[in-house]
């Protein structure tokens, strides 16, 4: 792997709201060029502050206590609001979780896809408007004249993912963040999205972020995979030694809690308290000894 | 990598009916709409449509009744007042007064109010505190007395009318606006136009200002009708414009003198302000529906 593309370093962040309780534990992580980055856990765990950290969307009652955001030499928590609305769209891009209110309620889906090419791309209207409908095509959609005039509630969960990965790709960014993509779908859809993002990622050779809490989504699609609890990155590495053999108690649990259609009496286990109790020591510890950026402030 | 096949996707509705299409096919959007689009054809045309002149006196022929009465005259279709004029050209002619005010004052205090409703709800902090002390301080004036009072300091005329009303009416576009925008900022679209990296005017006009219309188209024909009436209102009391141009206010004020011996004066203007209102309002209503992207279909 060559110099990564993004790579995170002790970040640390605080919640203002629960009596300063950390939620990132110098979490350091690195996503190549032309990697998918897995970002695995429970609810909870982080997944999502670390993606909006990237994307410098934290909501206020979080705090960043320490860390740097390095993406391609750039620190993105020093940037300015200017520099950072420069960076964003152009060169990292979001893929959203749910794509039922991702997308604008009130604004034809052409609007909603030019927009960002005007924007970051600086097209015309009319080339844009091309562009969309090509991108449209890429994510295998039909008939996309009909989807570039339609509002969102006339399209399926299915169809508007795909709108949206088709925005966020066609920004042709470095980097795109894709929190939770495959969340909110049905599980046949969701098998075609994952493909989708995976095939459009290889033909760009675009880094991705992704996050999800569900171990067989990771298993398809990311090539590096990090696993956090609590905040704390509990193991990392590449997605067939972690997930094939793991190192560390919790990632066994997180397997051990994944269902398995081919032997549906076993499997479904819940995370044993042995387990919880002795990352819950672990988390501890480092806190008592990184006193520092973890409960200051 | 998996190799995989285009997918099907099902074409599920027919192409969207335009805009002007949808509201045509609302009977209430049409009836209404038709009546005021009525209205304003009389208040333009009113020299050419009414059947007299609405100022000439013929103190022979005071209080005639409506034609089909005894002692009805010919050429009165509404009878005449106590001065002898005509009362169905005073009608038509009353249609300018009310329809200006309507359209220009409505316009002008939802103009206000919702800029600073939108400013309110989406930056917060201490924008919104401050608009919205002044909005709850405007509030506690009874508005009828504001409105006298502020004609009554700004010399009678349709300027004062239209002032009096945007004062007062100002208020209640800000606070409906302002919690809409609120709501609308929480959306997820708008976090996903932010990761585009649109500044924050930018996403207050083109993300959430759509959203807020219907709202606002709803709230704005209402006022037009509040509007009618408060002119009808100051009319009433002499305080709005001169005593030589026909107002609907000013013909009720006339009429109640002589409701005995000729109760068609109070009547004609009473029936005009009363469907111009319910015309307004069921507009307001229809548009809402129509307008609004999700609950149409």
């Amino acid at each position: 792997m060559t110099a990564p593309r993004l790579s995170i370093e002790a970040l640390s962040a605080i919640s203002l709201r629960d009596g300063d309780r950390p939620i990132l534990r110098r979490v350091t992580l690195a996503v190549g060029t032309g990697e998918v980055h897995g970002l695995v856990g429970e609810s909870g765990a982080g997944k999502s502050t670390i993606a909006k950290a990237v994307l410098g969307i934290i909501p206020s009652q979080v705090k960043v206590t320490g860390g740097r955001i390095d993406f391609e030499g750039r620190d993105l928590l020093a940037l300015s609001a200017a520099a950072s609305r420069d960076v964003l769209g152009r060169d990292i891009a979001l893929v959203p979780q749910d794509p039922s209110t991702a997308l604008n309620p009130s604004r034809r889906i052409d609007a909603q896809m030019t927009d960002g090419l005007r924007l970051k791309r600086g097209l015309s209207m009319k080339d844009a408007r091309l562009r969309a409908r090509a991108l449209l095509e890429e994510v295998q959609i039909r008939d996309p004249d009909r989807v570039l005039v339609s509002y969102p509630h006339q399209l399926s969960g299915g169809m508007r993912q795909r709108v949206l990965i088709a925005a966020a790709f066609g920004l042709e960014p470095k980097l795109v963040i894709a929190d939770e993509p495959t969340t909110a779908l049905d599980v046949t859809v969701q098998k075609q999205i994952l493909r989708l993002i995976r095939s459009l990622q290889e033909r760009h050779g675009t880094s991705v972020l992704f996050v999800s809490h569900d171990l067989g989504v990771v298993a398809k699609i990311c090539d590096r995979v990090t696993v956090l609890y609590m905040g704390k990155v509990v193991e990392q590495g590449a997605t067939a030694d972690v997930l094939g053999a793991p190192h560390h108690a919790y990632t066994k649990a997180l397997l051990a809690a994944n269902p398995r259609y081919d032997r549906p009496d076993t499997g479904l286990e819940p995370t044993p308290p042995d387990v919880i109790a002795a990352l819950r020591a672990e988390i501890a510890a480092f806190d008592a000894n990184a006193g520092t950026g973890a409960r200051h402030g | 990598m998996e190799h995989w096949s285009p997918t099907t996707i099902i074409d599920e509705s027919p192409p969207p009916p335009s805009v002007a299409v949808r509201l045509a096919r609302d009977p209430k959007v049409a009836c209404a709409g038709g009546f005021i689009l009525f209205l304003i054809v009389l208040a333009i045309a009113a020299p050419l449509i009414a059947p007299k002149d609405p100022l000439a006196q013929d103190l022979l022929m005071t209080t005639v009744p409506p034609a089909g009465f005894a002692d009805a005259a010919p050429g009165f279709l509404l009878g005449t007042d106590g001065l002898g004029r005509d009362v169905l050209s005073r009608v038509i002619f009353g249609t300018r007064v009310s329809l200006t005010v309507a359209f220009v004052a409505a316009g002008l205090a939802c103009l206000i109010g919702s800029l600073l409703g939108l400013l309110a709800g989406f930056f917060g902090h201490f924008v919104d505190t401050l608009i919205s002390r002044l909005v709850d301080i405007w509030m506690a004036f009874p508005p009828v007395l504001l409105s006298i009072l502020l004609v009554a300091l700004l010399g009678t005329g349709l300027h004062s009318v239209i002032i009096a009303i945007v004062v007062i009416d100002w208020t209640r576009f800000c606070r409906v606006v302002r919690t809409e925008t609120m709501g609308q900022a929480q959306m997820d679209y708008v976090v996903a136009a932010r990761t585009i990296g649109f500044a924050r005017p930018a996403i207050l006009f083109r993300e959430i200002l759509p959203n807020v219309v219907p709202v606002l188209i709803a709230l704005l024909t209402l006022e037009m009708g509040i509007a009618v009436v408060v002119e009808a209102i100051l009319s009433f009391v002499g305080l709005s414009v001169s005593s030589d141009t026909p107002t609907w206010g000013g013909m009720v004020a006339e009429g109640r003198q002589i409701v005995h011996e000729a109760w068609w004066v109070l009547a004609a203007p009473l029936v005009a302000l009363f469907a111009t209102v319910v015309a307004f309002n069921q507009l307001g209503d229809g548009l809402a529906r129509s307008l609004d992207p999700v609950l149409r279909r």
